[in-house]
């Protein structure tokens, strides 16, 4: 905290003149948050460590999530390649035969393509996203100390670590981890008959969830109650920066949808358990029939999907937040119609909890029940295109600085339109008829929620690495991370477009069973080698991260994007409690860039003689 | 060895990495931060104008490149009557997509290129614009309004049921662990009941035997169609979630155990005319494995498209859509299963039907309908081929001409009333042999079997003069006698109508 006594920072003493005392040094002088060691970096309370062990946590999943679908990537792209040089990982999954050709099991693809999906939706773009983020800019933004309870948020963290501990013993499961997909269907996922990976597998990728869904209602009950309570003096609603309104409602969908999620695995359990019906009927498996009658797979559906829908929105609206910020602050403007932005967050929050049944379009439901669910969805694309048009927008006459965090933004908007338009393919029943399960889906969610995700979750962290370190990542390995990944991204999920218009299904080992699906193997050695390229290129960024925590470009100005958010008045490596002395107060919205010939002017500055608020 | 290698050169090429971004860091500082930022600007945003051309071109290019094997394009019209409209939504919804995917890149990339950042321009304050905003508002809500409509109109009408006053035929598909097996309703038209308690490997649908609707339901291996036959198929599951995938036919529904759900669809285009629109395309000009073009060997393919365990990608079975005639051929070739493999074993409810004093009414039923089918086809054919009716109820052990059983007898009762209600007609009656034993043997015991027969219609009142009666030994087998089901196809009496309009005289070529 070598930066606390400098008194003669212009912000300082504006924050000194205008700011609000709220006696944090009376109460906090021996910060007993933060003694010792442990305390300070490993069940710290601070949520800007929170928000770092989030991150790491979240890279160290993303990682290991990429590395699996390298794997079925090669199953796929070569499947007639010699895999025995995996053997030494995979042990008993890679089956060698007389020739000594070693071939990936078919269990244990369909297990590396189950845990990809949980990892990546859970882990990386849930807590390594909103995690991070939520963590490190809702007190900042808002001006506040930490979170409205640290306590907690330590123990969201530490729930998190719990879950993935269990996950990652449940790799090592000699039936293999789960294996019935992501979304863990029953009776597939039920029955340990019907898939080894439903035994022990299963029960430990529940009980991983349950805890991870404990993190999430910890971190996002602290995320809300902080956004309603701790906002600085002045700090309206309406002048919250669009990364708090995004962290806000994601908070707010994730506490609306995961206890469902909990409450579908609660009946599951009961299922494999106590021998109840929720799930199972009319079963006859390993040749006898099992004696469960009445209950009904499609209502496990309805449960999974009314958490499962929701989870995409609370995957991709941080990313449109920290897209929104990061696009103003790099093109000098303020964000083009910032109510319109706002509501349609709200919009495409309030939707997210009507139209979950658009993933069952061809489950047996009801064919009626769809047209309501068509309606919902397809109104999803009007909110969408207006944060789409206003992105544009806000580009459009800025002074534009191609930082790598301006390009994961712009990214992130191209991707977002590629993937988002196919999802009015598939929002309307009549062509999921065709599309639904195909390759066709594996493209349109892996680009607008996957890849975009991650685009502005790269936006966010190179944006916001000297807040968390003090140091600049590298720029230069960074442009090549944006141009590597935009390009490779593309490579690796355009093509599958293809293949699902060619009626490719998703989830297959292989393709050559069938003469129609046999057909495009050079297409599938071409996207697994871009996806092994784009891996590498990912590898670059985390050597870039690591590298530049210790040895990056050091920070030497508090504001070095011009920024207007509170966070960057607070000194470089703040200390717990933000600020040194008193919590600034705010006066005017975050987006006054190039207004009255300013290049901005940041929100804890008193309003001028005869300045009126604009948006 | 290698593994270390490989280790090594990635080490190696993250180092460099770093070294090449801190020297590009360097460089900066030496040169000046602003000027390396500039240059830096410039190009990042000359990148972008030229990844969106690259990007835009590449889509584009590679769309058309694939454009012959994506269903609905080129030689992939659907097969079936719905896939039309839905190929129509999915290519209107491409156009309306299309132009917002076009404009929004370029826009995108145009601006940040356009506007890249200028020492001295000031930015442009402009927060929002409600005219601006309304227009983009609207102007999605329309497109969405019409899309949905046209959806909605065409879910509705493909997803509907069959009324049961229409034309349909209903099949049967059962998804397992992992293969799909399929059910035809046999005679009746009509699906016996089910009870999942009852599966085994002798019962593999599950079907309950008690249920006479079941008695001639057929288990096929492949789905065979008749081309513009409204069908609607029954789709089951016995263990886990399965999904009844026909690409080309635009079908695609979940199969639930404890759950019957259906799908709706009529076929357009036979196996052959599909095979017809692909040789049109090079693409489908070149040979597979075993030499045989592309086109040539096409099917239609059954798929599963719900995950359900380690084989889920293996789940294939052939479906042939023929004309109607052809569907009626094949459809005679059909036994039942419950025939085939219930009928006298434990599991077979009715015992030994021998042994009954009387026919179940239901089984007379089956036996009569049976028959007139198969006489009424073989009276309307005009082809000679299609005039022979196979006396299938007649059943010959090995070496035997004897028959005493009392289904034969009264199946027999209906040749006999047939041939009296058609007086004009007169018969070939044959008598057939499988390949057990000498040629000679066996000539002589066709014989007896055709003359078996011949007396026993004699005593229902047929004269002599309107039946030939020959025996064709082991020479015209119907099925191959490797196998006991073949052999036992062989042992076999059939007649054939050799004149159905005037009464020719009495050649009298009884063989004694």
């Amino acid at each position: 905290m070598a930066n606390v006594a400098v008194p003669t920072h212009e912000d300082d003493i504006l924050i000194q003149e205008l700011g609000y005392d709220d006696h944090f040094h009376e109460h906090h002088d021996e910060d007993k948050y933060q003694s010792g060691f442990i305390g300070k970096y490993i069940f710290s309370m601070d949520h800007k460590i929170i928000a770092k062990q989030f991150l790491i946590t979240g890279m160290f999943w993303a990682i290991i999530g990429a590395l699996m679908s390298l794997v079925f990537r090669l199953q796929l792209g070569f499947p007639e390649e010699d895999m025995a040089w995996l053997k030494p990982i995979l042990g008993q999954w890679i089956t060698v035969n007389a020739d000594g050709i070693g071939a990936l099991d078919p269990q244990f693809y369909y297990a590396l393509v189950t845990m990809h999906g949980t990892i990546l939706v859970f882990f990386v773009l849930t807590a390594g996203l909103s995690g991070t983020f939520s963590n490190l800019l809702i007190p900042l933004q808002l001006g506040a100390r930490d979170m409205a309870s640290p306590m907690l948020n330590m123990f969201s963290y530490w729930f998190f670590f719990l879950s993935g501990m269990i996950m990652f013993f449940s790799l090592f499961l000699s039936t293999g981890p789960f294996s019935g997909g992501w979304t863990a269907y029953p009776p597939l996922s039920a029955l340990p008959q019907a898939s080894t990976g439903s035994g022990a597998g299963m029960t430990l990728w529940t009980l991983s969830l349950v805890f991870f869904v404990v993190s999430v209602l910890l971190g996002g009950i602290n995320y809300i109650t902080t956004v309603l309570n701790l906002r600085t003096k002045g700090m309206s609603l309406w002048r919250m920066p669009l990364t708090i309104w995004a962290f806000f409602v994601t908070a707010i969908l994730g506490l609306l949808s995961f206890p469902v999620l909990v409450s579908a695995f609660l009946l599951m359990m009961c299922d494999r358990g106590l021998g109840t019906s929720f799930y199972l009927s009319e079963i006859f498996i390993g040749g006898e029939a099992l004696d469960h009658v009445g209950g009904s797979p499609v209502l496990y559906q309805h449960l999974f999907w009314f958490l499962g829908h929701p989870e995409v929105y609370i995957i991709i609206l941080p990313a449109m937040g920290l897209v929104s910020e990061v696009l103003a602050v790099h093109a000098r403007k303020p964000i083009f119609g910032y109510k319109a932005m706002v509501y349609s967050i709200l919009a495409i929050g309030f939707l997210a909890f009507i139209v979950w049944a658009h993933h069952m379009f061809m489950s047996g439901v009801n064919p009626f029940i769809s047209n309501f669910f068509v309606v919902f969805t397809l109104i999803i694309a009007v909110p969408s295109a207006v944060k789409v048009f206003n992105w544009i927008t806000t580009l459009y006459g800025g002074n534009v600085r191609f930082t790598s965090a301006c390009l994961f933004g712009i990214g992130f908007v191209s991707l977002f339109i590629s993937g988002g338009l196919t999802g009015i393919f598939l929002g309307n029943s009549a062509i999921d008829i065709q599309m639904h399960d195909t390759y066709f889906v594996v493209a349109h969610f892996h680009i607008v929620m996957g890849i975009a995700a991650f685009f502005g979750m790269f936006a966010g962290i190179y944006n916001w690495f000297p807040k968390m370190y003090g140091r600049f990542m590298n720029e230069t390995l960074g442009k090549i991370h944006f141009w590597g990944t935009m390009i490779g991204a593309y490579a690796i999920f355009w093509p599958m477009h293809y293949l699902g218009m060619a009626g490719v299904p998703r989830r297959y080992y292989r393709f050559d069973s069938f003469d129609t699906f046999s057909h495009f193997s050079t297409m599938n050695q071409f996207i697994t080698v871009a996806a092994i390229i784009v891996f590498a290129i990912q590898v670059l960024f985390v050597i870039n991260f690591f590298y530049s925590i210790w040895y990056g470009k050091k920070m030497t100005t508090r504001n070095p994007w011009g920024a207007n958010t509170l966070e960057w008045t607070t000194p470089i490596n703040a200390g717990h409690g933000n600020w040194p002395g008193n919590i600034p107060s705010v006066h005017r919205w975050s987006y006054d860039y190039g207004k009255d010939g300013k290049e901005f002017i940041p929100q804890h500055y008193p309003m001028q003689e005869g300045e009126t608020e604009v948006h | 060895m290698t593994a270390l290698i490989i280790i090594l050169c990635l080490i190696l090429l993250s180092i460099i990495a770093v070294q090449y971004g801190r020297f590009r860091e360097l460089s900066a500082k030496i040169r000046g931060e602003e000027a390396a930022m500039k240059e830096s600007n410039n190009r990042n945003a000359a990148f972008g104008v030229v990844f969106v051309i690259g990007f835009l071109i590449f889509c584009v290019v590679s769309a058309l490149y694939y454009r012959n094997w994506m269903l609905g394009y080129g030689p992939h019209e659907s097969a079936s009557e719905h896939g039309i409209e839905l190929d129509a939504l999915f290519d209107i919804t491409l156009f309306f997509t299309g132009i917002v995917f076009v404009l929004t890149q370029i826009f995108l990339f145009w601006f940040a290129y356009k506007y890249r950042e200028e020492k001295g321009r000031k930015a442009l304050f402009m927060p929002h614009d409600n005219t601006l905003e309304l227009v983009w508002t609207v102007i999605p809500a329309v497109v969405m309004c019409f899309l949905v409509v046209r959806g909605l109109y065409a879910w509705n009408e493909v997803m509907a049921d069959v009324d049961p006053d229409e034309e349909y035929m209903e099949i049967e598909a059962l998804g397992q662990q992992w293969n799909w097996l399929i059910r035809y309703p046999g005679a009746d038209n009509l699906l016996g009941e089910t009870n999942y308690r009852l599966f085994s490997s002798t019962n593999p649908l599950a079907q309950d035997w008690n249920d006479t609707k079941n008695l001639d339901d057929f288990h096929p291996n492949e789905i065979v169609l008749p081309k513009g036959k409204k069908v609607r198929v029954r789709i089951r599951a016995k263990d886990v979630l399965h999904n009844f995938d026909l690409p080309h036919f635009r079908v695609k529904m979940d199969a639930i155990p404890g759950l019957p759900t259906y799908f709706v669809f009529t076929p357009r285009l036979t196996t052959e005319e599909y095979r017809e629109n692909l040789k049109q395309y090079p693409e489908y000009q070149a040979l597979n494995e075993d030499g045989v073009p592309l086109w040539e060997s096409f099917n239609y393919e059954l798929a599963c498209a719900e995950l359900c365990g380690r084989g889920h990608f293996s789940m294939k079975r052939i479906v042939r859509i023929v004309e109607q005639e052809e569907y009626d051929r094949w459809l005679a070739t059909q036994t039942s299963w419950y025939e085939q493999s219930v009928m006298g074993t434990a599991d077979d409810p009715f015992g030994d039907l021998a042994n009954l004093s009387e026919i179940p009414a239901y089984r007379a039923a089956m036996i009569a309908n049976e028959f007139n089918t198969d006489a009424d086809r073989a009276l309307a054919a005009t082809d000679e081929a299609d005039k022979t009716v196979i006396l299938k109820h007649v059943y010959y052990a090995t070496g035997k001409y004897d028959f005493s059983g009392i289904t034969e007898k009264y199946y027999l009762t209906h040749v006999a009333s047939f041939l009296k209600k058609n007086p004009d007609v007169v018969i070939e009656l044959s008598g057939h042999t499988d390949n057990v034993g000498s040629a000679e043997g066996n000539q002589v015991l066709s014989e007896n079997r055709a003359n078996k027969i011949a007396d026993y219609l004699r005593g229902q009142g047929i004269g002599n003069e309107r039946m030939v009666v020959v025996g064709y030994g082991q020479d015209r087998p119907i099925a191959d006698n490797a196998s006991p089901e073949g052999r036992a196809q062989n042992r076999r009496t059939e007649f054939k109508i050799i004149s159905q309009s005037a009464p020719i005289t009495n050649t009298e070529t009884t063989v004694q």
